[in-house]
């Protein structure tokens, strides 16, 4: 029996899990439990016995951990962070908020007596509303996922749902023991011993949680020679903390949360590419697999006759006031919260917020664990419990799409945007991108740089792998800094291995100091609305895309010039995070169009540099006029000797460019001759280097010049130092400085900037 | 980097920034610390290097294009009023205001972002986009799967559409015009710069 029941899960998992159509409308834990009432319909039909439940140990030992690792270990920290405050007032404010008036409010409606008789006492029904107020990080995701909302938005959310754990179980453990001793016994000192046992076990969660993390970093600094057990560490080594922490009586979902969140870093620096993908893949399938069964179980455990109790009064009451007193709290605590953000939240922000305040299994666990010698009502309780969770999930989680996209649609036209509004459109946001990255973020904020130095100092020496530690100079996930030299030895590498294939490939990530694959946070329009409307435009268009070519033949070619420009336009920062999908890992798309654009970049920055270093003066056109100059300079024979008819503006100046130009020279020429075997044929303007010779330039032009030893590629780009020093107008002569710096000697200190150990061979 | 933020005392011609650019003194101050966090060398100048040290301006397409916006034709230094005054452009609309008749245009309206906009398509100045400029535009934005006769397509037709007056180029006015029904003020505003 029990063999068939899970036959039917996992084939409806894969089902679901294949018809995207269907979970795009009806979030998939609403089908899940959907399901699970089904087929504990049928095996109550056949056998009138109630098939298995959830148990409270099955939950919180086998099925809860998985997740909430899962949402741990790919916690967008910086994201995270950046919020905490926000995200602990929500959790543990909002928390204690809904908890209370909750309770408060049943209990005075119980006096009123409508609810009929009950044997229930004050306490019960603060036991009541502690359980039943928290957010359900399960289900929080499981709709979110559905529902892209801008990226603060989901992590404000997600957060709290995630750390209102501690006081969800402090509550739920104090009244506990409250009801357990009898209300009359209740007294202050124990109020007190509440207060002080929440922050026991909220602060003693985190720490467990963050000893572990320690623990598993360091231990995967060391298994460099164990590769393949690596992610089994992972995991048993964050289970472990999750059960150190439920043993001693924290909570313990603080405790793997934190973790994950920890651990995240130096873990995947540490680990091999191959162990870091059987992480991401295993956590994922345990997550989803957990999710799946959570939400089944959901379903057929409300099949049990024998729990029902139906007190419709409790019931109703119940679903109002949670939802009222979550938009109360929500709208109070954002008023607060704004004096103290820059970025604000608006109204549309809120509303999804107090929507999106989904209650899941864990309330359901919580209630299954009540003793009913205790609680004489528990069965009520139950009930209520199931039923309010079956309505969040399925009737909240399905409409809260609709009304996003009605919010959506209150804001944007419809209307078919023409080519110039989606070109310009698209630049703005490029725009708006670049001058949000030049204003820089919110400021520096203090902590953080304490934190990063520390970390770089000390932590990282301590957790990462030198390896690791050595291709990561700067730890913070923000883009590193990128000097010339970076871009000259990332160009020439990409040049070495032929262009777009270097492009294509994921080793790029350790050849500069950019990280390409973290999603860059954005403290722009953290708006819904405003995410809303760049999805508008795209849905929009394929409708009316479809309608046009339906339309008339004449302007097919019109329809594939906007199917081209939509498809092909470079996404602006925006549109494409997807910060945390349960069930996918996220796509390399973004890491794509990130390094075409920046291998462009590159190129023209060096080109541009050598421009302006052979002292020709470019106007902004196309560089036809620079092309013709170049060319006739190079057939005069040995560039050394031609470039040294070039006015001397500034004579260090100038000859800080030969080293730069022969390097960059030697670059845009190895370049040319490999670009021209891109594969669709393209002949670029912009990736066409200017000048046409390449017999000249086969050999850098050290090679051809020098008399002696060869230096090495980081030597000859280096400048020389002292400005004054004429000694250097001599063929190439090694300078005994290194300053790693491009910039022209002017001030008397120069601090190196950080760079790469050697990346390239040339 | 500092990490300390500057007084407000310490930033030169702090009356007359907070007038131009309409950004309040708290924004002043942040600016002038990101100017100075970004002045590596404490030149109290900003170099092209300095912004092209910022990282995520790498991967930006029009990144490099931006960085010119703050540098003056044939500079390669800009000063923190002129690094501000760029920045000004961006500074959100405020709701409500009417325009007062007789005062300049203020750096935030939607007339001098599109102006800054335009500026980037513009690169000669000549106050016209041309054909070979918006192909170069196009080449910045797209990926490198679409060819250049696709491109040059696509060029044709973006110019063809907002064209008026026929001489294959776009003016300021037609290109303000094309995009009239964008909410520039919203596209191009940031809220950290109040």
């Amino acid at each position: 029996q029990s063999f068939s029941a899970k036959l039917y899960m996992s084939s409806a998992v894969l089902i679901f899990h294949l018809s995207h159509k269907v979970t795009r409308v009806v979030p998939e834990s609403a089908l899940l439990i959907v399901l699970g009432l089904f087929l504990g319909g049928i095996v109550w039909a056949a056998d009138h016995i109630a098939s298995f439940t959830l148990t409270p140990n099955v939950f919180f030992f086998y099925l809860l951990p998985p997740i909430v690792l899962d949402a741990g270990y790919f916690m967008p920290n910086k994201l995270f962070f950046g919020n905490l405050g926000t995200i602990l007032l929500y959790a543990v404010i909002g928390t204690v908020w809904n908890a209370a008036t909750t309770g408060m409010s049943l209990y005075g409606v119980y006096l009123s007596g409508i609810m009929g008789q009950l044997d229930i006492g004050l306490l019960d029904f603060l036991l009541f509303g502690s359980l039943i107020a928290a957010v359900d990080p399960v289900a929080v995701l499981a709709v979110f996922e559905e529902v892209h909302v801008n990226e603060v938005l989901f992590i404000i959310v997600f957060g709290e749902s995630l750390l209102n754990d501690a006081v969800t179980v402090v509550l739920y453990n104090v009244f506990d023991s409250f009801v357990a001793m009898g209300a009359d016994n209740v007294t202050g000192v124990d109020c007190v011993k509440g207060i002080v046992s929440f922050f026991v076990v909220s602060l003693g969660g985190t720490f467990v949680g963050i000893v572990f993390a320690f623990l598993l970093s360091l231990v995967t600094r060391f298994t460099k020679h164990v590769r393949i057990i690596e992610p089994g560490f992972v995991f048993v080594i964050s289970y472990l903390s999750y059960l150190t922490a439920e043993m001693l009586s924290l909570s313990a979902i603080l405790a793997i949360t934190f973790c994950g969140v920890c651990c995240q870093k130096y873990v995947k620096a540490n680990i091999c590419d191959q162990s870091s993908t059987t992480v991401r893949y295993t956590m994922k399938m345990l997550a989803s697999g957990s999710e799946t069964i959570i939400f089944m179980f959901l379903g057929i455990s409300a099949v049990n006759p024998d729990i029902w109790t139906w007190n419709t009064a409790f019931i109703l009451l119940t679903l109002v006031f949670i939802s009222v007193y979550r938009v109360i709290g929500v709208v109070i605590q954002t008023w607060v919260l704004n004096h103290y953000r820059v970025v604000q939240l608006e109204i549309i922000d809120q509303v999804v917020m107090s929507y999106g305040g989904l209650r899941g299994a864990v309330a359901f666990a919580l209630v299954a664990l009540l003793d009913e010698k205790k609680v004489k009502e528990k069965n009520l309780f139950v009930s209520t419990t199931i039923i309010v969770v079956f309505f969040t999930v399925i009737f909240q989680g399905l409409t809260i799409k609709p009304l996003v996209q009605w919010l959506k649609v209150k804001k944007s036209e419809h209307r078919e945007p023409k080519l110039n509004e989606k070109l310009h459109g698209r630049a703005f946001d490029h725009i708006l991108s670049a001058v949000e990255d030049i204003s820089g973020q919110i400021g520096h904020n203090y902590l953080r740089d304490k934190w990063s130095n520390f970390d770089r100092k000390i932590l990282s020496k301590v957790l990462m792998r030198r390896s690791a530690q050595k291709s990561r100079d700067q730890i913070l996930n923000i883009f590193h800094e990128l000097n010339l030299k970076d871009a000259i030895s990332y160009v020439a590498e990409g040049e070495r291995r032929g262009s777009l294939a270097f492009i294509r490939s994921s080793s790029t990530d350790n050849m500069v100091n950019v990280d390409f694959s973290t999603p860059r946070p954005s403290t722009v329009e953290a708006s819904v609305s405003c995410l809303l409307r760049e999805k508008a435009s795209s849905v929009c268009l394929d409708m009316q895309a479809l309608e046009q070519r339906r339309k008339s033949i004449r302007d097919t070619e019109d329809t594939v010039t906007h199917h081209t420009l939509q498809q092909y336009l470079y996404k602006p920062r925006q549109e494409h995070i997807h910060l945390y999908s349960r069930h996918e890992i996220i796509q390399n798309e973004d890491e794509k169009q990130d390094k075409e654009i920046f291998h462009r970049t590159m190129r023209k920055r060096l080109e541009s540099f050598k421009s302006t270093k052979l002292g020709i003066n470019q106007p902004k056109k196309l560089n036809k006029s620079h092309k013709r100059d170049r060319g006739q300079k190079r057939v005069r024979g040995l560039p050394f000797t031609q470039t040294k008819d070039v006015e001397f503006s500034d004579p260090e100046e100038n000859y800080e460019s030969l080293h730069m130009d022969k390097g960059v020279d030697f670059l845009a020429n190895v370049t040319k001759q490999n670009c021209t075997d891109a594969t669709s044929g393209i002949d670029n303007p912009a990736f066409s280097a200017d000048d046409d010779q390449s017999i000249y330039m086969k050999f850098p032009p050290w090679l051809t010049d020098e008399d002696s030893v060869v230096p090495s590629q980081r030597a000859r780009v280096q400048l020389p130092y002292s400005p004054n020093n004429f000694r250097r107008l001599t063929p190439f002569r090694l300078s005994n400085k290194s300053v790693d710096s491009f910039l022209l000697a002017d001030g008397p200190e120069e601090r190196p900037r950080a760079f790469l150990p050697e990346t390239t061979h040339m | 980097m500092g990490c300390q933020s500057s007084h407000p005392s310490a930033i030169p011609e702090l009356d007359e920034i907070m007038l131009e650019t309409g950004f309040s003194q708290a924004s002043v101050v942040r600016l002038y610390d990101r100017f100075q966090a970004l002045d590596k060398e404490q030149k109290g100048y900003l170099s092209k290097y300095d912004l092209q040290g910022i990282g995520e301006l790498a991967v930006n397409p029009l990144g490099d294009r931006i960085i010119n916006a703050f540098f003056k034709e044939g500079e390669d230094l800009t000063d923190f009023r002129s690094f501000i005054r760029v920045l000004a452009h961006f500074r959100p609309v405020e709701e409500g205001k009417s325009n007062e008749t007789g005062r300049p245009e203020p750096m935030n309206s939607r007339l001098r972002k599109l102006q800054f906009a335009f500026q980037l398509y513009d690169q000669d100045s000549d106050g016209k986009i041309s054909r070979d400029e918006m192909l170069q535009v196009l080449r910045l934005m797209v990926g490198i799967q679409v060819t250049d006769e696709q491109l040059v397509c696509i060029a044709e037709r973006t110019i063809q559409e907002a064209d008026q007056d026929g001489d294959g180029a776009i003016s300021f006015e037609e290109f303000a015009t094309s995009v009239e029904k964008l909410n520039v003020e919203q596209r191009m505003s940031l809220r950290l710069l109040k």
